[in-house]
């Protein structure tokens, strides 16, 4: 199976099968609302507002977070948003009513955060009970998978915008569960193609210790075999030196090899990462979580209409938008997009318009997004970035697919044990 | 006639270079006219409007202007060009004699796209930031409305007899219908992903309008309201992903269309009464919009990463030139 996507993914393959999408977008008109307030003189600046029309649907959205307490670091000079994902969530609910008013249609965001995890499990039934079925789920994967199975296939979607392991990605899938959040495949995947590009092919992997960045070690260990990159050191950091005073003189004997193109780091909460740049034992990039890092969103972005985007998001909540907000909030706007369409809020009639093929969403990413059918994971490019510029988007030039080129990151459908979500039948 | 000479000059001298947008230089074109026509183009990252001589098809003058220009538009005499400066959250007003700003109209935060009412005083303003439609009046720099539209207002068109304006709303996928008496929405068409531009046809009976992520373009009937054709493209070698149409222009006689397809670095020729796509033009990288010479032979597109105009022989379906101009080509009007 592996062979397979392998000879799909290979960099600048004479393969040159372009499959048209056929994304008949169901086109509508619609009345525009009554009660419109008239602009009556030439005069005086008259704000028209839109009201609904008799047919309206009110849809509320839930919000799930799980607060965790947060290891301490030592590259903390920057602090972290409390809120991520959380700002994403209420500026999809902004501009899905927005949109709505025209259809008539209104959207509510309630919201659950708690350290305790039974109380969010007994708020999701609450609220299932109360007609709350499309949920934005930031939780770490075990958690994620404890509230997918408290309810039956398709009587609730579930959005992760939380949790990033591949083995939700990979199999067994649930059916309930959709994830805007990219996976570390894809993350890892998008490095690897821009490094095979670069020719950076022979790389000194330095990894920490936390169960997180083990996971990261591993995707970027797949990520290098798939694009055809050799791992020729692999060190895990292990020192409790506070690296704010000794990273000249530790970092430097730490990374000491005969040589490698590339030092290529997994580090996730970014506890020693950071002091890796420019003390390598040779002058090398650093790449992976820190240094060129790729990312679901960052603040960086701005092609394709994105600099909106990102100032509404800054008016709305003060801070830079990162890739837990934009995974919320492409959730919502999928929501969205789904309810102008159907005209309701079902959570498996949205489930089935998402994962149908003709399905498309824009995204500031520069081309349509849309949901693999058999992980539930959504197609996007990945961003690669530095903390004040955009270096690259991947996929890269020249790394084909059969179907579609977004699909040489993360897991294709022949490496997926899922099958078909469509059908529903996995649960 | 002059023109079309030069041109098929120049094009046979460079037929032998068809693969990227071309680059004519060093050749002669034609004999300066005291009436030569005058092409506009905003340059976005520059911050600037650069000039181009329609007869020797060279850049005569640059223009500073305000922050992030993006769509420019004539008065109907030709005396005054108003321009969208974005960043700037203002209609700056360019005096085409002295060329020098002389004015500035309110315009809401974050101006992008604009459409000047055939009543010559009435500017309809897409704010992108606001997801408002402004109306200004432009003797009495007045606002007179602000209508509330989808998030991300873009693409701005008034039909021929002034009665009805639509605008297109990134985010929503929507495309608003205005009434121009009342100040009114009357009407919503969702269309595909992110619709960007809008362009009526000379009898006022249709108007197309593109949609750059849904890559297609929608030809609406305005008496029915209803989408009577969705135009897709196929281009040999390019994802159709990357095919994403914004700018529209349309021949006067009503028989062709033309479609920049953004990223795809092609114009489309389309017969504008069967649909049937006739050919595909390259020209530069991210091709946003489009403008014809007075006498229609020669088409213009703004290249935006390529940071150049192509010039486009509309008899033969030929680029023929591309002339460097500032960053981030955008906008482009032509002065007769």
């Amino acid at each position: 199976m592996i062979s397979l996507c392998h000879s799909a993914c290979r960099p600048l393959a004479a393969c040159s099968i372009l499959l048209a999408l056929h994304c008949n977008g169901a086109m509508s008109a619609m009345a525009a609302p009554s009660g419109t307030s008239s602009a009556a003189t030439y005069s005086t600046p008259t704000s028209v507002t839109i009201t609904s029309t008799a047919q309206s649907l009110d849809l509320s959205i839930g919000y799930l977070e799980l607060l965790q307490p947060r290891p301490p670091l030592l590259s903390n000079v920057i602090p972290e948003p409390t809120d991520s994902g959380l700002q994403g969530a209420r500026l999809g609910i902004d501009d899905n009513n927005a949109g709505g008013r025209f259809l008539g249609q209104h959207y509510q965001l309630r919201e659950q955060r708690s350290p305790d995890l039974s109380v969010l499990l007994d708020q999701a039934r609450l609220w299932q009970n109360a007609g709350v079925q499309l949920l934005i789920v930031n939780l770490p994967a075990d958690a994620l998978l404890q509230l997918s199975k408290q309810f039956p296939a398709n009587e609730v979607l579930l959005f992760n915008i939380g949790a990033a392991d591949n083995v939700l990605r990979s199999g067994p899938c649930r059916s309930n569960l959709l994830h805007t959040l990219p996976s570390r495949a894809m993350l890892t995947d998008a490095l690897g193609q821009w490094l095979t590009s670069k020719r950076l092919k022979n790389w000194f992997l330095v990894h920490g210790q936390r169960p997180e960045d083990l996971a990261y070690r591993d995707s970027l260990q797949r990520s290098a075999k798939r694009f055809g990159s050799r791992i020729s050191e692999s060190k895990a950091w292990s020192f409790s030196t506070d690296l704010r005073r000794a990273a000249q003189r530790e970092v430097p004997l730490f990374t000491q090899a005969s040589d490698y193109d590339v030092l290529v780091v997994s580090d996730e909460p970014g506890d020693f990462g950071e002091y890796l740049l420019y003390n390598s034992w040779l002058p090398r990039p650093v790449v992976g979580t820190q240094g060129l890092t790729p990312v679901g969103w960052h603040r960086v972005v701005e092609q394709w209409g994105a600099a909106q985007l990102q100032s509404r998001f800054q008016q709305r909540a003060g801070r830079w938008m990162n890739s837990n907000d934009y995974a919320a909030w492409i959730a919502l706007r999928s929501i969205g997009e789904a309810v102008a369409e159907l005209n309701h809020g079902d959570p498996d009639s949205v489930r089935r318009h998402l994962l149908n093929d003709a399905f498309q969403l824009a995204g500031y990413k520069g081309r349509k997004l849309s949901y693999r059918s058999w992980n539930g994971q959504l197609r996007q490019p990945i961003p690669l970035i530095h903390p004040r510029a955009l270096v690259s988007q991947s996929p890269q030039e020249g790394f084909l697919h059969p179907r579609n080129e977004l699909d040489s990151l993360g897991f294709d459908q022949p490496e997926s044990q899922c099958q078909n979500l469509i059908s529903g039948a996995v649960l | 006639m002059k023109l079309f000479t030069n041109i098929h000059a120049v094009a046979l001298a460079t037929s032998c270079l068809t693969l990227s947008a071309l680059s004519v230089t060093g050749v002669a074109l034609a004999v300066p006219s005291a009436q030569a026509a005058t092409a506009y183009v905003s340059n976005e990252k520059d911050n600037s409007i650069s000039l181009i001589d329609l007869d020797s098809l060279e850049v005569v003058d640059t223009i500073e202007v305000g922050q992030r220009p993006r769509g420019i538009t004539f008065n109907a005499d030709f005396t005054q060009l108003y321009i969208c400066a974005s960043d700037d959250d203002r209609v700056q007003v360019l005096d085409i004699r002295s060329r020098k700003i002389v004015d500035e109209l309110p315009s809401g935060e974050d101006p992008e796209q604009f459409a000047l009412h055939p009543d010559g005083q009435h500017l309809y303003i897409a704010n992108e930031e606001d997801a408002l439609v402004t109306v200004v009046d432009i003797p009495s720099r007045q606002v007179v409305a602000q209508i509330e539209v989808g998030v991300e207002p873009e693409g701005m068109a008034i039909s021929p007899d002034g009665t009805l304006a639509i605008n297109s709303s990134e985010t929503t996928s929507m495309l608003h219908w205005i009434d121009t008496q009342s100040l009114q929405l009357v009407h919503n068409t969702r269309v595909d992903q992110r619709p960007r531009h809008i362009e009526f046809t000379q009898d006022g009976s249709r108007f197309w309008a593109s949609s750059e992520i849904g890559g297609s373009v929608a030809v609406v009937d305005v008496a029915s309201r209803a989408i009577i054709h969705t135009l897709r493209f196929q281009i040999r070698g390019v994802h159709s992903d990357k095919i994403q149409p914004v700018g529209i222009k349309l021949s006067a006689d009503g028989r062709l269309a033309y479609i920049a397809l953004g990223p795809a670095n092609h114009i489309a020729v389309v017969d504008a009464q069967s649909f049937k796509i006739l050919d595909y033009l390259l020209v530069g990288r991210r091709v946003w919009h489009m403008a014809f010479s007075p006498d229609e032979k020669l088409l213009l597109t703004t290249n935006g990463i390529s940071g150049d105009v192509s010039v486009i022989d509309v008899e033969r379906r030929k680029v023929v030139k591309s002339i460097r101009v500032g960053r981030y080509p955008w906008g482009l009007a032509v002065k007769p």
